[in-house]
């Protein structure tokens, strides 16, 4: 909303010390938000005056037509040789001998650095330059110079304040809440109350018409009382459609930020912004029949101004006559019935509609406009008459013609009363606010109460504040005008809390843990789709493609939600490496989405709407969450080139497998975990060899190794680039929860070492597991140590070394019970695994 | 003179004339001062100080000697014999400290060597943020609460005095699944949470809730379809917007030192009345201290609290949130919203292990 300060002026004592800026933050305090403080035309300098065309000279000897002109400019900005008068050469066409123009004289500076010199041209001395809108940075008009209106200035008048420049506008946001600010006459009534000075109130004051001459206003009527309740129309007959829209008027409109059209329009646009009433003019020549307010009927449709032919929906609001739509109520006219440059009768609506249906039907046809923005937002209910006799005064005084009365429809409206305990905003506030004040501060926005003592107070809120409903909006109100700055800061006590969840902690520990372990948290968008999934090789019938579908993705390529953090963790890899960092190591801690057993991936289409006037059932809180899929947070990590980088110290150390299966290792330690990795059956995109399966509590919880050397080719990554992915909150639940301490032995420890030869083929941890069980007891640890194949063991074997601690807690062990546990441990790998003791 | 009554081994006889012991001690002195190490320093305590030694030989002739000479001789041995002791237990010292010393000289590296051997990791700002501001409100005795980010409708919206046909609920602001009659969408605030809090926890309410949330904005230099917020909710009896207020300056003053504090504007949310916006002035600002709109606030509507079963008559509530990455971006003056999202290690390291 752009609000020039000499329009609003008009409804409101601006007091003298009070500057744009000032003004503006009085905007601010009072809940507006100033977007810009415009200054127009600010940069022209020098002598611009009104200027009276005398003479006219065609000459027709150029390209072009060209006139010379002989001005009028009063009595001090004459040439020296022709006291009073300026010879101007001049190609515009739009002006006639007596019109009062735009004149700048030699000295001038125009916007953009222009400067205005008396100079030879066409072979006449021109001695200045007649002016047009663009040339004065006023807009954009430059089909012609500017035509005061006769009598709109004196001749050799300071120009500046007759066009407007220097005029100063502020550019403000409006809030949902505040449509009333929407209008010069709702931003006046909130600075009046806060300069403390009067506010003259356009809305309420009705214009005086003249008596309505012979003939019958057109007729109205309206079907849909429940979305319309106000419907007024006016009528005028003889009306020149030839007449100009007074300058003041366009400049106002202009330096509101709409364009000047024709008389009619500009003037329902200019009351719409003085009042907030929507209004719309209708050539009544091209009407058929009386005029009715209906909702539209399935399968009708109508042309809009904007030449849109439009579907309608039996929920949207019509104006129509014998033929059907004429405009959608409170957004657009119709095409069929627009004022135009020949119309001499006009049927002027303004009406009152339900903010709620025109939001719909601006909504469902993606039209918003002028009239529908403040519908939505509320209008004021009384307003209508007092706009339409407005503006019907402004055409009459403008376009001429008769008027012939005025045909109305009013539903009878339920006076409101909002009780409020008089203390309550002082008690929300939390600092006393006395009766007084509060019911001063109220009808300062314009609420009646009638008895200032009652308890509660019963408030009927302005008939323009349809925002206000409940006690709390008057609350709000009331420490509005009081300014926010006088409520004071206190703590409130809060109970004493738990600190952080169990499930909190540990993923702060995952994340820290594997920060210290080289690895590089990245965020990454959670929407995928079908490149992602192919690149890693993940077959069509995989159950991770079967994401959760988005109505209205970013990009239709990622129409759905992340089931695994894969996808994210290779472009992170990828992005990196396009920017030279190849060796790398990231993490990612976040939630995936996977669909629940019978959901579908586009959801249900008839969901329940639980009422919000109370707590729902819990029923229907349950079929709620039904709605939504499970989304598990996952902890994923992905590496590629060095792990370590060469140096002094040696050779570089290339990420690896067990540097994926390190991290699940981490992640839960971290979370104090008891992980188990074995080799397993492994899906795609993993090297089916070198992936692990992470097992927390016989729960395969997630994967970790090399991705499949073909994944790494098609996702555009180094071979050998590894990734590890798993569900924390399964790790989480599996926790070990409170330690319970183990008393340490004191005794000395025996230690054994044990070379076993296996088939390649079987798993290390496996065999480590065999020697566990049959050692009994006395085993304190074991731990592979060294891995060997080659020369020294025969082919397709391999030899595991183990080291195994032995100690008894109450005893130093002997020599003997050493050798049979260690026997005994042997012993179990032979038989379960043909292990062979190596020698 | 005598000498031992051994024919078939006839022994030097040692001289102890006084000359001869000064003599052998002068050059036991000498021999020991001259040794340069301690492997030449043990030559010279066999050659002086050992078993075939002058002094040591001179010493077995004590015995043979008259009664009257044993006590003079006696003494003058010995007190050559510790003389030269003393000197080599002396030099021994000297030596070995010389050695110690000279072992850490030789033993130096050059500890400009790059010690980067283990490539360190970093969480990202936008976590530690949001644990930092986490702790603060925990230090406060208040509670961490959390939310999915596929939420119902009715918890995003209409639980939020968000109307059926409020303009948030379209498809230009919110990301629908499936299609825009599922009633499921990627929340589009962490005020769900709120709604979460007042449906399953006892009364009263002190929580903030950080998460990520969703948008339909294309990703520029300022926006971000996917980003994350923080929400603090109080619900308690007798609570006013005064308490809204201190707490909000507690939390500037935490975040962003003693000098912050906040100012609150009239707005507009459905779910707050009254609402405000809210400043903070930011002491460190680039360029010098400003005000900074950091985001929203106010009372929470009777509405929001009647749809969560809680009797507004006897609570009231105040509610508030802020942009995560608005606040990193400030902060620490983050000039492009991309970097933060895009993953960038270079990005993130910079930051250290906590902001």
């Amino acid at each position: 909303m752009r609000i020039p300060l000499s329009w609003l002026s008009e409804y409101v004592d601006i007091p003298a010390d009070e500057t744009p800026e000032s003004i503006g933050e009085r905007l601010v305090s009072v809940g507006l938000e100033l977007e810009e403080i415009l200054h127009i035309g600010n940069d022209n300098s020098g002598p611009i005056v009104v200027g009276h065309v005398l003479s006219i000279e065609e000459l027709t000897e150029f390209k072009k037509p060209i006139r010379f002109c002989r001005v009028a400019v009063g009595a001090e900005h004459g040439h020296p040789d022709t006291p009073g008068e300026r010879g101007i050469i001049c190609g515009a066409r739009n002006f006639a001998e007596g019109d009062l123009v735009v004149v700048a004289l030699p000295g001038t500076v125009l916007t953009g650095g222009f400067a205005i010199a008396s100079r030879e041209t066409y072979g006449h001395i021109s001695d200045g330059m007649i002016c047009s809108e663009r040339e004065l940075g006023l807009g954009d008009e430059h089909s012609g110079i500017i035509v005061l209106a006769p009598g709109a200035a004196e001749v050799g008048a300071d120009a500046y304040p007759v066009v407007g420049l220097g005029e100063v506008v502020l550019d403000v946001s409006v809030t949902p809440d505040m449509g009333f600010c929407l209008s010069m006459r709702g931003v006046a009534r909130e600075l009046a109350h806060q300069f403390g000075t009067q506010f003259r109130d356009p809305g309420t004051e009705l214009v005086e018409l003249p008596a309505p001459s012979d003939g019958e206003p057109h007729e109205c009527a309206v079907e849909a009382l429940d979305a319309c309740d106000v419907f007024t129309l006016r009528t005028i007959v003889d009306f020149d459609p030839s007449a100009p829209s007074p300058i003041w008027m366009k400049r106002r409109l202009i330096l509101s930020g709409m364009r000047p059209v024709s008389l009619a329009v500009d003037v329902t646009n200019y009351v719409m912004l003085e009042t907030g009433q929507p209004l719309h003019a209708f050539d009544r020549g091209k009407l058929r029949g009386p005029i009715v307010v209906r909702h539209a009927r399935s399968g009708e449709s109508m042309e809009t101004l904007d030449h849109v032919e439009r579907e309608l929906h039996p929920e949207d609001l019509l104006i129509t006559d014998d033929r059907g739509g004429i405009g959608i109520a409170g957004i657009m006219g119709g095409l069929e019935t627009e004022v135009d440059d020949n119309t001499t009768s006009i049927a002027l609506e303004a009406a009152h509609f339900g903010s709620r249906g025109i939001a719909r039907s601006s909504r469902r046809h993606k039209l918003s406009s002028e009239a529908s923005r403040r519908y939505e937002r509320g209008v004021d209910y009384m307003l209508a008459p007092y706009a339409s006799a407005r503006a019907a005064a402004l055409l009459l005084a403008h376009g001429g013609g008769s008027y012939i009365g005025m045909n109305g429809v009013e539903a009878p409206h339920a006076p409101v009363r909002i009780p409020i305990s008089a203390d309550l905003p002082g008690r929300t506030a939390g600092t006393p606010i006395d009766r007084p004040t509060v019911v001063d501060r109220l009808r300062a926005v314009g609420a009646t109460i009638r008895d200032d003592q009652a308890e509660p107070l019963l408030v009927e809120p302005p008939t323009w504040r349809p925002d206000l409903t409940d006690p709390a909006d008057l609350v709000e109100e009331v420490l509005r005008l009081g300014g926010y700055d006088a409520i004071p800061s206190t703590l409130p006590k809060a109970p004493v809390g738990f600190g952080l969840t169990e499930s909190q902690r540990a993923r702060r520990r995952v994340g820290r843990a594997l920060a210290s372990a080289g690895y590089v948290e990245a965020l990454s968008y959670p929407f995928v789709g079908d490149a992602e999934f192919d690149a890693l090789n993940i077959p069509a019938d995989d159950p991770r493609r079967n994401v959760l579908l988005l109505a209205n993705p970013i990009s239709d390529e990622q129409p759905g939600m992340r089931s695994t953090l894969l996808p994210g963790l290779v472009n992170t890899l990828r992005r990196n490496a396009g920017r030279g960092t190849t060796d790398i190591a990231v993490f990612e801690m976040g939630a995936v989405v996977h669909l629940r057993d019978g959901q579908a991936p586009r959801g249900v289409t008839d969901p329940p709407r639980p009422d919000v006037s109370g707590r729902p059932s819990d029923a229907d809180l349950t079929t709620l969450e039904s709605l939504l899929p499970d989304q598990p947070l996952h902890v994923g990590v992905a590496l590629a080139g060095s792990r370590t980088p060469t140096g002094w110290w040696g050779a570089a150390s290339e990420s690896s497998w067990a540097d994926a299966v390190e991290a699940a290792r981490i992640v839960a330690d971290a979370v104090g975990a008891e992980l188990t990795v074995r080799s397993g059956a492994t899906p795609a995109p993993w090297h089916p060899g070198r992936c692990a399966e992470l097992v927390v509590d016989d729960v395969i919880v997630g994967y970790a190794g090399e991705l499949s050397p073909r994944a790494c080719d098609e996702a555009g990554l180094p071979r050998r680039t590894c990734a590890m992915e798993l569900n924390l909150d399964v790790v989480i639940a599996h926790a070990q929860g409170v330690v319970t301490a183990r008393g340490l032995s004191t005794f000395p420890v025996a230690k054994e070492d044990v070379a076993l030869v296996v088939d390649a083929s079987v798993p290390a941890q496996d065999v480590q597991n065999a020697l566990a069980a049959g050692a009994g007891p006395l085993l304190e640890s074991v731990r592979l140590f060294d891995v060997y194949s080659g020369d020294q063991v025969q082919a397709g074997k391999k030899s595991l070394a183990f080291a195994l601690r032995f100690r008894a807690p109450d005893r130093t062990l002997n020599v003997e019970e050493v050798t049979a546990a260690r026997t005994a441990a042997v012993e179990a790998a032979q038989t379960t695994f043909g292990a062979v003791l190596r020698s | 003179m005598s000498a031992p009554n051994k024919s078939y081994d006839p022994v030097e006889v040692a001289d102890l004339s006084p000359e001869a012991i000064d003599a052998a001690v002068a050059t036991a002195l000498a021999a020991i001062a001259a040794a340069s190490d301690l492997d030449s320093l043990k030559e010279a305590r066999l050659a002086h100080s050992g078993d075939r030694s002058p002094l040591a030989l001179a010493n077995r002739e004590i015995g043979a000697l008259p009664p009257a000479a044993k006590a003079e001789a006696g003494k003058r041995v010995g007190e050559a014999r510790g003389q030269v002791r003393a000197a080599l237990e002396q030099r021994q010292v000297d030596l070995e400290r010389e050695r110690d010393e000279r072992v850490l000289i030789d033993e130096a590296v050059d500890v400009t060597l790059p010690y980067a051997r283990r490539p360190v990791g970093a969480r990202h700002p936008l976590t530690t943020i949001q644990d930092r501001i986490a702790d603060v409100f925990v230090a406060m005795g208040w509670e961490i609460a959390e939310g999915p980010e596929v939420e119902a409708e009715w918890h995003n919206f209409d639980a939020l005095n968000i109307g059926p046909d409020h303009p948030a609920r379209t498809m230009q602001d919110t990301f629908f699944v499936g299609t825009e009659d599922s009633g499921v969408v990627l929340r589009t605030h962490t005020s769900p949470v709120q709604i979460r809090s007042m449906l399953d926890r006892p009364l009263p309410i002190y929580v903030v809730c950080p998460g990520r949330v969703f948008r339909t904005d294309e990703l520029d230099a300022t926006h971000t379809p996917v980003f994350h917020q923080v929400e603090g909710l109080v619900v308690d009896e007798g609570i006013t917007m005064a308490d809204l207020k201190g707490t909000l300056d507690h939390f500037a003053t935490a975040m962003f030192g003693p000098d912050a504090r906040t100012r609150l504007r009239p707005s507009y949310f459905p779910f707050t009345e009254p609402s405000a916006e809210l400043d903070l002035w930011f002491p460190g600002a680039k360029g010098g201290p400003r005000w900074i709109e950091w985001g929203g606030c106010g009372m929470v509507n009777p509405r929001v609290l009647d749809a969560c079963g809680i009797d507004s008559a006897r609570y009231s509530g105040f509610a508030f949130g802020m942009g995560i990455e608005r606040t990193l971006m400030f902060r620490h003056d983050v000039t492009d919203m991309r970097d933060m999202v895009e993953g960038d290690v270079r990005f993130t390291l910079a930051f250290g292990q906590e902001v």
